[in-house]
């Protein structure tokens, strides 16, 4: 069964104006999302800035309000959950992308780490401290930094932190949103071998938000490309990398750098081309409004956003 | 015919901390042809910015060591009026992020008029408004006149940094240094900017310097790659020899810890890049990470060794490197 199962999600944003400053339109950051993972597997999904892909795992955790649409969390709708319903906010939680501001710099990182525990649960002080301490070293701090400040750590560091924090109350889901997207490269493959790690562990399943296509290749099983609020391709890794059938999605994929200096040319050729298709056969693939059209399946996984056939 | 353009001669540039010079580039030497691309890659904190910087003589406070000639001109040691004689017409930056290096209150294209009326008084205003929209056009900013008088605000980051490109060859740089140009931008507009700077440097003929984290930047764009770390060179080479053969094991532990097909688990290296005030200034930067390799490996004072032509390594531990992973005998034997 689907863990979390989201139904034609929208996520709109007022645009106000006028004197008495009334809503005249929307600007539609999610503009009907629909998907489900399972249990234990990472779905990833990727997009360019203001795709709306942040969005929806922020909408997805009550982060976001909702416009229309529906979330669905084991089996319970949790669209709407707010700040009542602890014990499914307790199954859901959030790695940010900056862990240089998702870390409050005047709090010890036992009270950062112990924040959600205290919230859910109820443990005396040691008990407390010692389930610190014990997610410290499972994502490999020293359990003696439970009084250090987050300025005393490195990038990577700050970033298992946050990892620690949302791990501490043994959640099912986890929203990834770009968690590694300000690391250097080596500590960025320390937190991504971590994050796989802990997920075979825990059985933890990953809402994995990024726009480096290499890492969201290494890291999931299903994938979907989105732009302006829509999806325009979903399907399993290798369907999005093997074979993309989207315009779009040709585009990112031949936009990647590759990391072999031989295949230069080649790289450079196959952008041209893809360039030019996506030139000429643009209103092929987007509407009017320059948007994708609703999803089409092309087999058992795959589905494509293409004009309805006839 | 390739020419010398730039020579750097054990640069070291240092900062002040309390009563201490840190040094943050140190002992540098590169050579930068024209009509080609070199490629610095290495983490932040590796002194990569540090160097473009210094070449550029951007840093107020530091001090600056060593030689930096340009087409055999000292430009470490000029006055700053001849510097700025160089600078925005010879010499040329491309900087990281678009909005801060653009003048939030000025319209485009008096921003790139500025440098047009620093370098080339002798333009009239008409000459200057044609070669700027000209210049809007080469780096493929639609609606040049529309464009001309818009501020940054109004455009995308991918259209700033066309805007921050189009100011760095106003006046047909020799050499162009990028730091980062692309880091700030999603990848279908990294890649257009990337086209566009190969396309600009092999119609001015110049000599291009490209700093980046990203392997993948530098496998599509360098001609040679120098790897940094820690402030210093630690392997510089032509480009398909360092991607195919790369020795000093902070190059190899860079390669192995990037996501490639049919990759399980991604190499991490051990330990943190060490801060300006820790670094260690005798032996090698890199002996800390890889603490398996036996100390006798490392060289007490590692220099640049070279190994084939064009192929330099520092130290002697590239010789006696393994992955922890892997036994050392299969190592042995897969070299043999």
């Amino acid at each position: 069964m689907a863990i979390l199962k989201v139904n034609d999600l929208k996520v709109y944003f007022p645009i106000k104006a006028g004197i008495f400053n009334r809503t005249v339109d929307h600007v539609k950051a999610v503009d009907g999302v629909s998907f489900s993972i399972e249990q234990g597997k990472t779905y990833g999904l990727v997009g360019e800035s203001g795709s709306g892909k942040t969005t929806t795992g922020r909408a997805v955790i009550g982060l976001e309000s909702i416009y229309s649409g529906k979330v669905m969390f084991n089996g319970k709708d949790i669209t709407n959950f707010g700040r009542k319903n602890s014990a499914l906010r307790k199954d859901v939680q959030m790695i940010f992308q900056d862990p240089y501001s998702s870390l409050n710099p005047r709090k010890r990182i036992l009270d950062i780490i112990a924040e959600p525990l205290r919230n859910f649960e109820n443990l005396s002080m040691q008990e407390e401290k010692k389930r610190v301490q014990s997610l410290l070293e499972i994502v490999g701090l020293s359990p003696e930094s439970i009084l250090k400040y987050p300025h005393e750590f490195s990038g990577g560091q700050r970033q298992r932190i946050g990892i620690a924090r949302a791990i501490a109350v043994r959640p099912k889901l986890i929203i990834a949103d770009e968690p590694v997207s300000a690391l250097d490269v080596s500590v960025q493959a320390q937190v991504l071998n971590f994050m796989q790690d802990i997920q075979k562990e825990l059985n933890l399943t990953y809402l994995f938000i990024s726009h480096d296509l290499g890492i969201v290749k290494h890291m999931c099983d299903d994938i979907a490309i989105m732009y302006k609020g829509r999806y325009v391709e979903q399907g399993t890794t290798a369907d999005i990398f093997n074979n993309p059938q989207h315009i779009y999605t040709k585009r990112l994929v031949s936009a990647i750098p590759d990391i072999n200096p031989r295949n230069r040319e080649k790289q450079y050729h196959f952008r041209q081309e893809v360039q030019r298709e996506y030139a000429n056969s643009y209103n092929d693939y987007f509407d009017s409004e320059g948007l994708a059209y609703g999803l089409q399946p092309i087999s058992d996984t795959h589905l494509v956003a293409l004009p309805e056939r006839g | 015919m390739r020419n010398k353009l730039l020579e750097i001669n054990n640069l070291k540039t240092s900062f002040r901390i309390g009563d201490n010079y840190y040094a943050a580039v140190d002992d540098v030497s590169l050579t930068v042809n024209n009509n080609e691309i070199l490629g610095i890659v290495g983490e932040s904190g590796s002194g990569k910015s540090a160097l473009a910087f210094s070449i550029m003589g951007l840093h107020t406070r530091a001090k600056i060591e060593g030689n930096i000639f340009y087409k055999g001109q000292d430009i470490a040691n000029i006055s700053p009026a001849k510097l700025n004689k160089l600078r925005g017409d010879d010499l040329a930056m491309i900087f990281q992020d678009p909005l801060t290096a653009l003048n939030p209150l000025m319209r485009i294209g008096d921003q790139i008029a500025e440098t047009l009326i620093l370098h080339k008084p002798e333009m009239s205003q008409k000459q200057r408004k044609e070669r700027v929209l000209e210049l809007i056009d080469l780096v493929r900013i639609p609606r040049p006149e529309h464009v001309y008088e818009q501020f940054p605000h109004e455009l995308s980051g991918g259209m700033r940094q066309r805007v921050v490109i189009a100011i760095a060859i106003a006046n047909r740089p020799d050499l162009l240094i990028a730091d980062e140009p692309t880091t700030a931008l999603d990848v279908t507009i990294q890649a257009q900017i990337l086209d566009l700077i190969r396309e600009l440097k092999n119609d001015l003929d110049s000599g291009v310097i490209l700093i980046t984290h990203d392997l993948g930047v530098v496998a599509e764009m360098a001609d040679r790659v120098a790897v940094m770390y820690a402030g210093q060179i630690v392997e510089i080479a032509e480009v398909h020899t360092l991607f195919e053969n790369p020795l000093h094991p902070y190059t190899k532990s860079l390669l192995n810890s990037v996501p490639t097909e049919g990759q399980e688990k991604l190499h991490v290296i051990q330990g943190v890049v060490p801060s300006l005030q820790k670094l260690p200034r005798k032996g090698c930067r890199f002996a800390a990470r890889i603490p398996w390799v036996d100390a006798s490996a490392h060289e007490e004072y590692p220099e640049l060794h070279e190994v084939e032509p064009g192929h330099f390594v520092r130290c002697t531990c590239y010789s006696h490197f393994y992955f922890p992973d892997e036994s050392k005998e299969a190592y042995a034997h897969g070299n043999s």
